[in-house]
């Protein structure tokens, strides 16, 4: 049933030619009509409209229910500030940096060892000395309050979808699909109108993106629980709370917690990027920097960013492996809790008398940013013809051919091979689904957007694979260079989508080219990671197999590692197509003009009709995307020898 | 005329009556006559995982369950635990149907009288040895001092106690089974499932298991139903086997019945290679006895095997076999044995 067709592919080309070539024919078949165009961000923004007006007292609400906690935590790690409850004043010292950064480094020592408790105490240093701890904090407050509010709901989600299947299957994957396809840059515009410029509509959107994972990961922990776990519940007698609370969740743990530390990454990247609709912290420093192409400030900020990204990482890790591993239950730690919560308070005290406690001083601080100023201007001075040799380069062997090509392709014959390949590769329903994305694009007159953001998708796709296969190859073959290539994999994708852009605009200015680089460095991540996995997982007995036959090791490569990871390695691809159409979004701050700048702009306006919009149309080619690789993998895959059961 | 060995009369603990088990579109409704399961088991869509079981197990009885992969042991034992809903047929427990039983109930006789061990423990990873024994007396809400000390004795019986505190990630195979073991023992059921326990060890901690299991089975009296795809670990520790081919029962009997008058060639193939000095008691091979007064003396339960070093030490020549009260039921000697092995010559013919 499911065997590859070859002959449909080589069918498929001279079609998709024929269709081209018809379609240019015809005007109305090469640029879609403007009279056929359906005024669909209209009437969303006019809805909207009609739900916010009805819906402010239930947005007071929500946003009332979050401001408390909020103002708490954010008094309580940056700021201090009063807090009124009921008619009570409350005047609130901000925790003192000494007793904050002796708790994280406690912490880490506890759980991780002094290795831990190093990179810790290396973290908090940079955020003291360069001056960026109180944003740090800021950014932490955003992030300690929006976890538990995606934690929740993603888990209750998960559980409701883990019940009913039925719902799941047709409702929450697919709505969840959407979710996390549809960039984040769109969630800002709808909770903008509802909520308002400031932080409580930056931690809406925020708990929002981040709670897809959870989700996610809750149903999968659940399902793939042993069914002797399940029957044990049943066996015990347990009603459903009992079996879900004592037996279920807590074997379904370590998963669970590899989920929670996503979703604390989910979260900074996010709040970092909510900063655009009034999430003050780090993200604000960068935003502000990047306005202003103040290169050294941004890139310290960035760098705080970078550094808070792995020191939450790390602890989250290894919390999350200590809990598997036993840990969760030592009593050890009762004294040391006491004493590292003594001196918290100690020092906060204190420190209303003596200030240097309260505040890191000023005079031990340092900054680069003048340095790094002087720096960027000396690379471009002196190496402004290479750069720009490389940036002209790529624009004109590149880039600008695949976007002459794309901008210029007829619509209808850009729908008939989107339709055809959908067909070959997954049946009549992937093509629908082709049908589908691309007929939303035309008639809400995104289609050039549409295809500017697969141009610059492409371009970084393709960079990336060229860059990313022979990368994990490496990888694969000197395990000491693949070690260091995983560490700065894992280095990358810690870091927040919004700091890849500091250097790349500080070397390259703005333009396509700064926007393809860096979806590239934030898109390649993924299939480095995927070759290597999947060379690593090609059987022992294959690739011995081939040296019993004598290949060489490039033979070894063709013949046997090559076609047994391809299948992997395209869903490698497909995640670096998902990344880069992520990324594309942020880039619209570099000045493309593609479906995020339509975004971007529709935040500035708070326009929600057009910000929905672009989203959808981004998450959708997403998700066409993503199907369509999924289909062709699954085709390629080897079938196993023995399955003809 | 063939001797059959009657089992020890016993009062029956759990019985199904034919019981049907489908698999496929629809499956999940319950089939309101037997004419219906029969035409829907039929008509080819669906799968029937059994097919028209009843059993009778009697109180105190280990009842093995047999049969190739995918012949619908487990499926049989998880319709009499109620863990699947069959889809007709009727199972009681002490006289009480567990198909007609209401959730609550069958909760509340789940938390007092059953217990069941699993093929890979399914042992939870973040909580101590004690701690897992302990869950399902947490979950029936048992006080705290009755708990503990529930959990000492379990711990006890299964040689755990210098391990309470252990993780089961920090056990071997057979430690974590006996785990398994003592928390389907810790609220004292008086029935136990067993989904091939001893499948996942290797041959001698296996073993080690069996024998443990025999040693408490004496003193415990439990009823247990035993799943296993291994015929001599069906011999060794079941009072009675079932042996099932595509969802049905084959055979059901003593070990003894089924290694000597197998029921059709499928059971024949099961018992060809079991070793039958280790299945044929001596009271099954013994002749009438020909003196009254024997330098040497068997126990009629004991299998052949075990009469082998005093039959050595009597030259081969013939031994009393004594029934439980010491009387004397017949005598062997080393033809009788042979005569029993090969299955040619049975207990009451002239030597
Ligand atoms: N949930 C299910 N859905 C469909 N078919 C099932 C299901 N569970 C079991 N079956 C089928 O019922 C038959 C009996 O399965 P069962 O698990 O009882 O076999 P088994 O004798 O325990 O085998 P094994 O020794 O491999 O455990 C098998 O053919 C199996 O494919
Ligand atoms: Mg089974």
């Amino acid at each position: 049933m499911t065997r590859f067709r070859p002959r449909a592919i080589w069918l498929l080309l001279p079609a998709a030619v024929a269709a081209l070539w018809i379609a240019q024919q015809f005007s109305w078949a090469t640029r879609f009509p403007k009279a056929w165009e359906l005024p669909v961000a209209k009437t969303v923004s006019k809805s909207a409209a009609v739900v916010t007006d009805n819906l402010s007292w239930l947005t007071r609400l929500f946003a009332t229910a979050i401001e408390v906690p909020m103002t708490l935590v954010v008094a309580l790690l940056s700021e201090g500030g009063a807090l009124t409850l009921g008619g009570f004043a409350l005047d609130l010292p901000p925790l003192s940096w000494s007793g904050l950064a002796l708790a994280v480094v406690w912490t880490g020592w506890r759980t991780g060892g002094p290795g831990l408790a190093l990179l810790q105490a290396l973290g908090c240093a940079y955020l003291l000395f360069f001056g960026q701890w109180s944003a740090a904090m800021l950014t932490l407050a955003s992030v300690v309050i929006a976890v538990p509010f995606a934690l929740g709901a993603g888990v209750v989600l998960g559980i409701v979808a883990w019940r009913m299947p039925r719902l799941d299957r047709w409702l929450v994957t697919p709505v969840l699909d959407l979710m996390q396809t549809v960039p984040a840059f769109a969630y800002l515009v709808p909770t903008l109108v509802l909520f308002g410029f400031g932080p409580v509509s930056a931690l809406i959107a925020t708990v929002i993106f981040a709670l897809p994972p959870m989700a996610r990961v809750t149903t999968l922990a659940l399902s793939r629980l042993p069914g002797a776990i399940t029957d044990l519940a049943a066996m015990m007698g347990c009603t459903r709370g009992q079996a879900l609370w004592r037996v279920l969740l807590p074997a379904a743990m370590p998963m669970l917690l590899v989920g929670l530390n996503q979703t604390v990454m989910m979260t900074l990247n996010m709040v970092i990027i909510a900063s655009m609709i009034g999430a003050g912290g780090l993200g604000f420093d960068v935003l502000l920097a990047l306005r202003q192409l103040d290169i050294g400030r941004g890139l310290e900020a960035g760098a705080a960013i970078v550094v808070l990204a792995i020191m939450l990482d790390r602890q989250g890790r290894v919390l999350a492996s200590g809990w598997s591993r036993g840990q969760a239950m030592s009593r050890r730690r009762g004294l040391g809790l006491v004493l590292v919560l003594g001196a918290l308070l100690g020092t906060t005290l204190l420190g209303q008398i003596h200030a240097p406690l309260r505040a890191f001083p000023e005079s031990w601080q340092v900054t680069t940013g003048s340095t790094m100023d002087s720096l960027v201007a000396w690379l471009n001075v002196n190496f402004f013809d290479t750069i720009e040799a490389v940036r002209v380069f790529l624009l004109m062997n590149l880039m600008n051919p695949i976007r002459i090509a794309l901008a210029s392709a007829p619509w209808l014959g850009v729908m008939t091979i989107v339709a055809m390949l959908g067909w070959v590769l997954g049946g009549w329903r992937l093509a629908v689904l082709g049908l589908g994305v691309g007929g939303f694009c035309l008639v809400t007159g995104l289609w050039d957007e549409t295809m500017t953001t697969i141009y610059l998708c492409l371009t970084a796709a393709i960079l990336s694979v060229s860059l990313g296969v022979p990368l994990g190859i490496a990888g694969h073959r000197w395990p000491r260079f693949g070690k260091l290539l995983t560490l700065a994999v894992e280095l990358l994708q810690t870091m927040p989508s919004f700091v890849y852009l500091i250097p790349v605009v500080m070397l390259l200015r703005v333009g396509d080219v700064s926007a393809m680089i860096a979806i590239v460095a934030f898109a390649v991540t993924p299939v480095i990671r995927y070759t290597m996995a999947a060379f690593e997982a090609v059987p022992p007995a294959l690739t011995e197999a081939g040296t019993v036959m004598g290949c060489t090791s490039g033979q070894m490569l063709r013949h046997v590692q090559l076609p047994v990871a391809l299948p992997t390695i395209l869903l490698g691809i497909n995640q670096c197509f998902l990344f880069s159409l992520a990324m594309v979004v942020i880039t619209a701050l570099v000045g493309t003009r593609d479906l995020g700048q339509k975004v971007y702009i529709a935040l500035t306006k708070a326009d929600v009709g057009s910000g929905l919009v672009a989203g959808l149309c981004l998450g959708l080619v997403g998700i066409l995307v993503d199907r369509l690789f999924r289909a062709a993998a699954a085709r390629i895959a080897p079938q196993e020898p023995n399955s003809h059961a | 005329m063939s001797k059959t060995t009657a089992p020890v009369q016993r009062r029956t603990k759990l019985s199904c009556r034919e019981i049907w088990k489908l698999y496929g579109p629809n499956a999940d409704r319950p089939a309101a006559s037997r004419d219906e399961v029969e035409s829907r088991a039929a008509n080819g869509r669906c799968f029937a995982a059994l097919s028209d079981v009843s059993l009778d197990i009697g109180e105190g009885e280990i009842f093995v369950v047999m049969g190739l992969s995918g012949s619908g042991k487990s499926t049989l034992l998880r319709c009499l635990a109620q863990l699947v809903e069959p889809t007709f047929g009727n199972v009681e427990l002490d006289g009480r149907s567990l198909t007609r039983m209401g959730q609550a109930e069958l909760r509340e006789v789940r938390r007092h009288d059953m217990g069941m061990v699993f093929q890979h423990f399914g042992l939870l990873p973040h909580l101590t040895v004690a701690g897992n024994v302990a869950l399902p007396l947490k979950i029936r809400g048992e006080k705290a001092e009755s708990r503990d000390h529930a959990v000492a004795t379990a711990l006890e019986l299964t040689g755990l106690a210098a391990m309470a505190d252990r993780l089961p990630a920090q056990l071997s195979g057979g430690q974590q089974q006996r785990v398994g073991l003592a928390r389907a023992l810790a609220v004292g059921p008086g029935l136990l499932f067993l989904d091939e326990p001893f499948s996942a060890l290797d041959p001698l901690i296996r073993r080690e298991l069996q024998d443990e299991l025999i040693r408490l089975q004496a003193g415990l009296h439990k009823t247990m139903v035993f799943v296993t795809h291994d015929f001599s670990e069906a011999v060794r520790v079941g009072d009675r086997v079932a042996i099932m081919k595509d969802g049905r029962l084959r055979q059901v009997g003593t070990p003894e019945d089924i290694v000597r008058q197998p029921a059709d060639d499928y059971v024949r193939n099961f018992v060809a290679g079991v070793d039958l000095t280790r299945v044929i008691r001596c009271a099954t091979a013994a002749r009438p006895a020909s003196r009254s007064d024997y330098a040497h003396a068997v126990s009629g339960q004991g299998r052949l095997s075990d009469a082998a070093e005093t039959l050595m030490a009597a030259g081969g020549g013939p031994i009393a076999v004594q029934g439980e009260d010491g009387s004397l039921i017949g005598e062997i000697d080393l033809h009788a044995v042979l005569a029993a092995v090969s299955g040619k010559s049975l207990a009451g013919e002239p030597a």
